[in-house]
């Protein structure tokens, strides 16, 4: 056993990944999703969470970071369901509008890892040799140590702001991706129709985006998912520390941040916000959970 | 078993080349010139080009950077991580004056969420889809999705300004450790709790257990002296990381409880734009990191002999 490479990123480790699906297969994983109530759940509030975050514009009542400073710290009423800051901003409206600060930041993140960590994985699966060995050495370096520290140095260097707090994660955190694609292309390759994309002239990086990517679509799906809420985990607290958005910025974590000063006499500054990030959170982990149940065949009988 | 330390020891040299080199290119991450930036410092005012050039050539940033990295290395190897910009002291003795601090938080954070993860995931497992089960599949979602900095907040709230138990911020008395270190523990504690049950769940599915099971020994038995033992093992390896990650986690727990750690320091060194502390962070918490996980591994070698190579 690898001992000296476990995970410590992704608090679920995911298991023999990779069933390869025929067609009807897949209908079986969405039968199986269905069935699933706690990920239908989280898909559900998943959903109005993207949804808000979409239509923030049409849904929230007030302009999220414009000032009244006579409505100061109000409690909730009839014109601000969630009351106001500090600085007169109604609540709700900046809660619907870091839907989509923190939803999208992490988004983006989540893409460009994706993209960065699968792209890697199968270059280095697929050509081997020295390219292979130069990049999983990288991987051994990133993994040697916990993500959370090299992010927040290239931050540090970098200087506080939500682009560079996104540039740090997204450069710690591709690697459990390549990794996995490594894998999978390394066994994918093996089977004849990659040797008879090779023989008929196929271009190798046609072969790699026609023959050998849709092979880890399934796992990089699940991975992704249920990375999704660790990043939004990750970018708030970053925020939070004042490393990532800026005030007057609506991003969930900075807000708590500014709810710092009052927290004594207006708990609900942070709570609101809090509470916001831990239903996100929820709902992906309850999807990403469900995903890799649906997928994993051991799971299927019980 | 001690060819296989010295096996350990030297698989862990170049990833701390590795780590070293990664510490090294960080400063080419910021912005502006640092020959400059340490002259704006020194003069107090901005430089003249031939005074930067000067300083580029003393400072050896002229070389190439595989010279400098060579140089910087070397430098490193004996101990000298540079000084502060701030204070001027040596990096090394900030970072090991406040190490032992972050140490003692992360040692009971992690030793809270083993006291809360290690009977609640064999429990869950042992009583498999019953109330335990579900209790700790809740608390495991729950615990998961919740941002540290804001449990952080409900606990201050609940058990220092409403119940007045403990002391929100500092670390004078030994009452200021509980709610960070509760903090972590719990964020700790639900990923933990699931690893546990897995691990449970497969080894009381094995063909020893129905054996002992066959020969007559008691439940209890079974389940603590077979089963419970042999799923430790993968878990006393995801301790280690698990350590290691909390030893950099403790950044936002420390700087809500203003905790004198590690992670207060490294804080306040990026707002300060104090960029030697924050690279001798990287290459000394990547060394912590490697130390704790050769001692995971050594310490696996120990407990199992089955990891350890074969006499040849």
């Amino acid at each position: 056993m690898a001992v000296s490479t476990a995970d410590h990123k992704s608090p679920t480790k995911l298991a023999k990944p990779a069933v390869k699906l025929t067609a009807p297969e897949r209908f079986i994983l969405l039968k199986q999703l269905r069935k699933d109530t706690s990920a239908l759940v989280g898909l559900v509030l998943l959903s109005v969470i993207v949804v808000m975050a979409v239509f923030a514009n049409q849904i929230a009542p007030y302009d999220p970071i414009k000032t009244d400073l006579l409505l100061g710290l109000t409690g909730p009423s009839r014109d601000h369901w969630l009351g106001t800051d500090s600085l007169g901003r109604d609540m709700f409206s900046r809660i619907v509008h870091g839907a989509r600060w923190s939803l999208g930041a992490a988004a983006i993140a989540s893409l460009a890892i994706v993209v960065l960590g699968v792209s890697i994985g199968i270059i280095a699966g697929f050509f081997g040799g020295i390219i292979d060995s130069l990049l999983m050495r990288l991987v051994d370096v990133l993994l040697a140590f916990p993500s959370m520290i090299l992010a927040l140095a290239i931050v540090g260097m970098l200087g506080p702001s939500l682009k560079n707090v996104l540039i740090g994660m997204v450069a710690v955190w591709w690697v459990d991706y390549a990794r996995i694609v490594r894998g999978i292309t390394l066994r994918v390759a093996q089977n004849d129709y990659v040797e008879a994309a090779h023989c008929c002239g196929c271009h190798p990086t046609r072969t790699m985006i026609r023959h050998i990517f849709p092979n880890v679509i399934p796992t990089v799906a699940v991975l992704a998912t249920l990375e999704l809420g660790g990043l939004i985990l990750a970018i708030s607290g970053l925020s939070f520390l004042g490393l990532g958005a800026q005030p007057p910025t609506p991003e969930w974590g900075a807000m708590i941040n500014d709810g710092r000063a009052f927290f004594l006499n207006a708990p609900q500054l942070m709570f609101y916000p809090g509470m916001a990030i831990s239903i996100v959170v929820l709902a992906c982990n309850l999807v990403g959970d469900g995903l890799r149940d649906a997928l994993d065949p051991r799971m299927r009988s019980r | 078993m001690g060819s296989f330390i010295l096996r350990r020891v030297m698989l862990l040299v170049p990833i701390w080349i590795g780590i070293s080199l990664l510490a090294f290119l960080l400063t080419n991450l910021t912005p502006g010139d640092p020959a400059r930036l340490a002259l704006q410092r020194e003069l107090g005012h901005q430089p003249d080009t031939a005074q930067v050039e000067e300083a580029r050539e003393r400072m050896g940033l002229n070389d190439p950077l595989p010279i400098q990295y060579l140089r910087w290395l070397g430098h490193a190897a004996t101990g000298d991580l540079g000084t502060s910009y701030r204070n001027g002291q040596p990096v090394l003795e900030a970072l090991t004056n406040r190490f032992p601090t972050t140490l003692k938080l992360a040692a009971l954070g992690l030793a809270i969420s083993v006291t809360i993860a290690l009977p609640l995931g064999a429990l869950a497992a042992v009583f498999r889809g019953r109330v335990v089960d579900h209790f700790s599949r809740i608390f495991a979602l729950v615990g998961a999705s919740m941002p540290s900095f804001w449990v952080a907040y409900l606990l201050i709230l609940a058990f220092a300004v409403n119940l007045r138990l403990l002391p929100v911020a500092g670390s004078s008395t030994w009452k200021h450790i509980v709610l960070p270190a509760v903090t972590l523990g719990i964020a700790g504690s639900a990923s933990l709790m699931r690893v546990v049950r897995s691990e449970m769940l497969e080894n009381l599915g094995q063909d020893y257990v129905r054996t002992a099971r066959a020969k007559g020994l008691a439940n209890s038995y079974v389940i603590s002296r077979h089963a419970f033992r042999n799923a430790l093992i993968p878990v006393t390896t995801i301790l280690g990381m698990r350590f290691a990650g909390m030893l950099g986690g403790t950044v936002i727990v420390e700087t809500i409880f203003a905790w004198p750690g590690i992670g207060k320091l490294i804080i306040d060194a990026i707002f300060d734009r104090d960029y030697p502390i924050i690279q001798g962070f990287v290459i000394f918490m990547g060394t912590v990191t490697l130390l704790i996980n050769l001692t995971v591994d050594i310490g696996y070698g120990l407990i199992d002999p089955r990891v350890r190579p074969a006499k040849s």
